[in-house]
């Protein structure tokens, strides 16, 4: 008897790890391979709640499906997605599902006893252990008790920060960390969420625009657009100030940046209500059309603007 | 008695023009409401329920976390432009919270909540208009938002209300009937017909019983047809929108997708 965890077991995770790393082409060339029973590959299969997919006894069954009477049903709607014999279903919208090593924004709901309990779109809070943050006066220092008492001057409910997922507890919530001088707490900028399914695994999850706006694409959904910091600007090993790095204040942002922010923020929201998968390619093509057009920055929120800005991507469908 | 409307005339027609086993006109809305996880706006003639769906999410009531699975949390709101007659329902009210009583043990059994130890899913109900069969929209709105934000359940759930006039049976039924009528609420879930909620406020014949209650099971069956029609029609619209997407700027936005009918 094979059991099944609600959160990603090791062996499913290096599963769909594979299977997410390949470029387009060639997944659909392994897809030809596994061609076998009644699953046709390279036409999508879509299913809804209670439809029986195929036999138990061929297949084992993954996320998004359940065992009766010898066959395996799907219990979202979405894709039916298979790895030789495990099937997944793929629901179409849903919570986040956290991976190890994904890269999540999210924001401090609760400060406790050495941990910050933080939102991140997932179905329940994530935590971040003190010993998982990178504290003041040297990385590998110990956390004193000191530390703990002053857990509010790192980071306060309300605070936005970016971690990456970096285990799961026994109940499938998900612990962070910050360990690293891109993750930490967020400033100068602004929070735009979308549907997780939208953010697709990427290369790098920090994107420069070359408008003067970074992008911290969250897998959780959660979209930070915040004004370009110079990669030298960026609070090195050495220099590592507590100061800047869980500073509360923003810095000085002049009215381009900030017209650029809140463009690019439309522009995500747009995309995100046509339901279109957002990369660096699409929100750049998008803001170049959208300068092009010497449209205010309002115009993005009326519907035919919005839909204009879609069509004129050739993606997307109004739903 | 000469002012009452027939429940049912001589040619065998209800008071609105239908037959006996004829349901109302359904439409069924998933598009995204706000910040909602789900949502679904359904329509059965006159009656129009609006739910959306929050979760699964950190719990919020610490006492009522269970550590070994979510808690649906159902709370329901009657707009006081509802019904005929204009009145303000406190959520308080008795017969509020029982409708909510019976939703949420309606979807306990359906909802794989062990998937989600301590957590909550939230379901708000709105209802806009009345006119019938409140708790069989409630329940299949329920449903479709439930499914809109990728919560697993085992099946629909697929509820049908249905009367009985002197010995025939109804389907469906609307408020005037209601009023006058014996009447039963039945959801199915139609894949393994099993029964996830009966309800009866009314007194009925004992042999009345067996005949209305296999009649709405089997109703539940063409709601349920309609229902997957609507949740199909979305995650073809999502698929295609996402794969145009994926695919830009150089691939074919036209990929096949197929859609299983059994």
């Amino acid at each position: 008897m094979i059991s099944f965890a609600s959160f990603p077991s090791t062996s499913e995770a290096s599963a769909s790890y594979a299977q997410a790393r390949h470029p387009p082409e060639v997944e659909e060339e392994l897809g030809m391979d596994l061609d076998e029973d009644d699953f046709d590959e390279g036409v999508q299969r879509l299913t809804v709640p209670g439809e029986p997919i195929t036999s138990s006894h061929a297949f084992m069954r993954g996320h998004g499906t359940f065992v009766d009477n010898e066959e395996v049903i799907a219990s979202v709607a979405g894709t039916v997605e298979r790895v030789n014999k495990l099937i997944t279903v793929r629901a179409v919208r849903s919570r986040y599902n956290p991976e190890v090593g994904d890269l999540v924004v999210g924001r401090i709901t609760e400060v406790q006893p050495r941990r910050w309990k933080v939102d991140a779109n997932s179905r329940q809070d994530a935590v971040l252990m003190l010993s998982s943050v990178n504290l003041p006066g040297g990385v590998q220092r110990r956390k004193l008790e000191s530390d703990e008492l002053q857990m509010r001057t790192f980071f306060e409910e309300g605070d936005l920060l970016v971690a990456e997922v970096q285990a799961f507890f026994s109940d499938g919530a998900m612990s962070l960390h910050t360990r690293s001088l891109r993750y930490g707490k967020l400033r100068n900028g602004q929070l735009v969420s979308v549907p997780p399914i939208l953010i697709r695994r990427l290369k790098s999850h920090f994107v420069a625009l070359p408008c003067g706006v970074d992008l911290i694409l969250g897998l959780n959904g959660y979209i930070w657009v915040s004004k370009h910091v110079k990669e030298s600007e960026q609070e090195g090993e050495e220099g590592f100030d507590a100061e800047a790095v869980y500073s509360n204040r923003n810095d000085v942002i002049d009215d381009a940046t900030r017209i650029a922010i809140s463009r690019v923020s439309n522009i995500i929201k747009v995309l995100a209500a046509h339901f279109v998968p957002l990369t660096d390619t699409v929100l750049l093509e998008a803001y170049e059309w959208v300068v092009d057009q010497e449209s205010h920055v309002k115009d993005l929120l009326h519907d035919e603007f919005g839909e204009h800005l879609v069509a004129s991507l050739g993606v997307g469908i109004r739903q | 008695m000469s002012s009452r409307v027939e429940i049912l005339n001589d040619g065998g027609f209800r008071s609105d023009g239908r037959k006996q086993y004829e349901l109302r006109d359904i439409t069924i809305d998933l598009s995204q409401q706000g910040t909602a996880d789900g949502s679904a706006i359904i329509t059965h003639g006159l009656t129009q329920v609006m739910v959306t769906v929050f979760g699964p999410r950190e719990a919020k009531m610490r006492s009522q976390t269970l550590h070994d699975r979510a808690v649906l949390n159902v709370e329901m709101s009657v707009a006081p432009f509802s019904t005929g007659e204009r009145r303000k329902r406190s959520r308080a009210d008795r017969r509020i919270l029982e409708l909510s009583a019976a939703i949420e043990s309606t979807f306990e059994p359906v909802v794989q909540t062990s998937l989600y130890p301590r957590s909550q899913i939230d379901i708000y109900i709105h209802v806009l208009q009345q006119d019938g069969g409140l708790l069989q929209a409630c329940i299949n709105a329920t449903t479709l938002a439930l499914i809109t934000a990728g919560v697993p359940l085992l099946d629909f759930v697929c509820a049908v209300s249905g009367g009985v006039h002197s010995t025939e049976p109804l389907l469906d039924l609307t408020t005037l009937e209601e009023n006058d009528l014996p009447n039963l609420t039945v959801a199915v879930m139609p894949r393994t017909r099993k029964v996830t909620l009966v309800t009866m406020e009314t007194r009925l014949h004992v042999e009345r019983f067996r005949d209305i209650f296999e009649l709405a099971c089997e109703a539940g069956q063409t709601i349920h047809k309609e229902m997957k029609r609507a949740v199909k029609d979305r995650t073809v619209a999502l698929v295609g929108a996402m794969d145009a997407g994926a695919k830009h700027p150089s691939g074919d936005p036209d990929r096949d997708l197929t859609m299983e009918d059994r």
